[in-house]
């Protein structure tokens, strides 16, 4: 095992930049998660750490070694590929002792670890088949195997459960993590589905267009998004945006929105008056009022998604659609006008040019937990 | 389903109609090497004096063993095999490896040299003979097997590369990555990972080059002037001199040349099915 730090590291094809100078410092055990979308580099940054492409500038290191010039069979790590990539002419046995093979582990050895891992992973029944013999579900357990038979310093995965049906997926999530607490191995987890990263990750890192937006726990990351990109990325049903003017007076702050609407918010440092700002609620936190609530707005119904155990209501409000999140099961007709509330110390303020949040408080540098209480003692 | 809604009679008929035309099309390629059997096995007195028969009265296999015996034939052949054998092999690993490079590297000037490979494929060959024959004469590779294996390697390898290259673009590179991350340098890598997987692909690549070398007559024509040097399409010329054609023992010999081509073809089809058919189906 070892920790992995990545210096300034950048990655460029010819005139096209894929990453922008990341930093990221994991320490040894840690599983991180980094998510995004689509074409945000999380594969060229896990390829980088793997040796599988270079590094145009700046330092990868793994434990104590400077590995940008290093071969992939040099860095003592294993990779969990999207594809699985087993070896199709070889059996679900060989495939997952090749690398010891190579390494001229004995004889002896390669079977004592073959048992071990094909017993934790349920694929004792499967030593002698071929790939193509197998299962989705059954190859992605192979693929497992591979990696875990070497003990290497690292695990890397590429979007490992990408295509499993849903219930494999959240069955092999399930079981990814207990691997990781048994085997407490530094891992590095790509994957652009958010539930994976909340589900999963010691620490997510969420990227967006070759930068590293936000670093944290999957509940700082949820409570505190440092900008409108995390905010919705992270969370799903996604979080609620509104556009608006801000208003201030010496006491108070409030978001206007385009249709006259005000609604108070908790003042924090940096917001003035006139500013462009996007108020964020998650659906959690915007609850259905009686009408003479205090702050409570006019919205129209557009939809009720029953969910089971909860409920969706689709509503506009000032032009924006919103969704709410219920344990109740309204009934309320559609087109019909309700009354909704906000929860103003959970509701997040962007700068709409920045796009930044503004902190309610300004944040003690390591702990971001304060910034709750200091929201909720507003 | 196109068929659906079709009568029983209606689809017998669409069938029939379909193997009709398949059987046409091979009886028509077929015919050829079967008159080419008959013509071989007809007596010398009888050939022109019973007139069109699908089979003669009497065989005999004294054309054979003139051809097998009597004739430079045997020699022939050994020169084809060891031209065609030698080209084949050597133009596989050159297109394997610039299969490989073509494939699954980007580097500067690859547009070009693929170009240039191209235009290669371009021009006549009849174009290409004098200076060829001015390159190779000083060399002293003309008359020579070695001059025909160059010449032949020469003008196989820009699509036997296309064609390797085809193979490897089918195959992942998840596998030899993963294989790289496993503890195998690339070329490992590709010797025990990726080459495995491209057997087809070889065996399709050996057998399309040892055909083309087989039946190659302009180039063994002129460049090869002595007999001792020369292949069998041209020594199935010299049964024809200037007063008449041996046809049977020409035929005899045509007969015989198809013989190592075929056992060759037997060799490699067990790959050369997965070849022809990869892609169709999803492993
Ligand atoms: N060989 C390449 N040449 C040029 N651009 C590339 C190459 N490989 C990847 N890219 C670009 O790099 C970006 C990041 O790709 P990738 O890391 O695969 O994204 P992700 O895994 O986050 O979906 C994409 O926009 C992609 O188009
Ligand atoms: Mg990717």
């Amino acid at each position: 095992m070892a920790s992995i730090e990545i210096a300034n590291a950048r990655k460029s094809y010819g005139a096209v930049h894929v990453l922008h100078g990341i930093d990221l410092a994991i320490a040894d055990g840690e599983f991180i998660v980094l998510v995004g979308p689509s074409g945000c580099g999380k594969s060229t940054l896990l390829r980088m750490i793997a040796g599988l492409e270079d590094i145009t500038s700046g330092d990868i290191r793994i434990g104590d070694d400077i590995v940008n010039d290093l071969q992939p069979r040099d860095r003592d790590i294993a990779m969990v590929f999207q594809s699985y990539a087993l070896y199709p002419h070889m059996t679900v046995a060989q495939n997952m002792s090749y690398a010891l093979t190579l390494r001229k582990t004995a004889k002896e050895r390669i079977a004592e670890s073959l048992a071990g891992v094909s017993e934790i992973l349920g694929l004792n029944a499967l030593l002698d088949r071929r790939p193509k013999a197998l299962s989705g579900g059954q190859r992605q357990r192979v693929a497992m195997g591979r990696a875990i038979v070497r003990k290497p310093r690292a695990f890397l995965f590429d979007e490992p459960l990408s295509n499993l049906d849903a219930r494999l997926r959240e069955q092999m999530r399930t079981e990814i993590r207990k691997l990781h607490r048994r085997l407490n191995a530094t891992s590095v987890y790509v994957t652009h589905d958010q539930i994976e990263a909340m589900t999963m990750a010691d620490r997510i890192v969420a990227m967006h267009d070759g930068i590293i937006q936000q670093v944290g726990t999957p509940i700082e990351i949820y409570d505190h998004p440092a900008n409108i990109f995390v905010a919705s990325f992270i969370g799903s049903p996604a979080m609620n945006f509104l556009h608006g003017t801000c208003i201030k007076t010496d006491t108070t702050s409030a978001i206007r929105f385009a249709d006259g609407h005000i609604l108070p918010v908790a003042p924090r440092p940096g917001l003035y008056a006139g500013q462009e700002i996007t108020l964020g609620a998650r659906p959690e936190h915007v609850a259905i009022a009686a009408p003479e609530t205090p702050g409570a707005l006019p919205a129209r119904v557009d939809l009720i998604e029953p969910m089971g155990l909860s409920t969706l209501i689709h509503v506009t409000l000032a032009g924006h659609e919103l969704k709410i999140f219920t344990m109740d099961r309204p009934a309320f007709a559609i087109d019909s006008t309700i009354h909704i509330a906000f929860d103003i110390d959970k509701t997040h303020i962007f700068d709409r040019n920045s796009e930044l949040r503004l902190p309610p408080v300004i944040k003690a540098p390591e702990e971001t937990t304060k910034e709750t209480s200091g929201a909720n003692g507003t | 389903m196109v068929l659906s809604g079709r009568s029983r009679l209606g689809t017998t008929v669409y069938w029939a109609t379909h193997y009709l035309m398949i059987a046409a099309f091979v009886a028509f390629a077929l015919f050829p090497l079967f008159w080419l059997l008959k013509v071989s096995v007809t007596p010398n007195d009888i050939l022109y004096t019973e007139g069109v028969r699908m089979w003669p009265s009497r065989i005999t296999w004294d054309n054979y063993a003139f051809v097998l015996t009597k004739s430079s034939f045997p020699h022939f052949f050994l020169n084809s095999v060891i031209v065609s054998g030698s080209t084949a092999f050597i133009t596989t690993i050159i297109a394997a490896m610039t299969g490989y490079a073509f494939s699954r590297f980007a580097f500067r000037g690859k547009v070009v040299i693929i170009a240039l490979m191209l235009i290669t494929q371009m021009f006549p060959l009849v174009m290409l003979i004098a200076p060829i024959f001015r390159i190779l004469a000083p060399l002293g590779l003309t008359d020579s097997l070695t001059g025909l294996i160059i010449v032949y390697t020469a003008f196989n390898v820009p699509f036997a590369t296309f064609l390797m290259q085809s193979f490897f673009d089918g195959i992942p590179r998840d596998l030899e990555e993963a294989a790289m991350i496993d503890g195998n340098t690339r070329f490992e890598a590709f010797r025990k990972i990726i080459l495995p997987l491209t057997l087809p692909g070889v065996a399709a690549t050996l057998g399309f080059v040892f055909t083309a070398a087989w039946s190659e007559l302009l180039f063994a024509l002129m460049l090869v002037s002595s007999e001792s040097a020369s292949t069998f399409p041209v020594g199935l010329l010299s049964f024809v001199s200037k007063f008449s054609v041996d046809f049977g023992q020409m035929m005899a010999a045509g007969v015989l040349a198809l013989v190592p081509a075929c056992l060759f073809f037997l060799l490699i089809q067990r790959y050369l099915v997965q070849g022809l058919t990869a892609g169709a189906v999803k492993g």
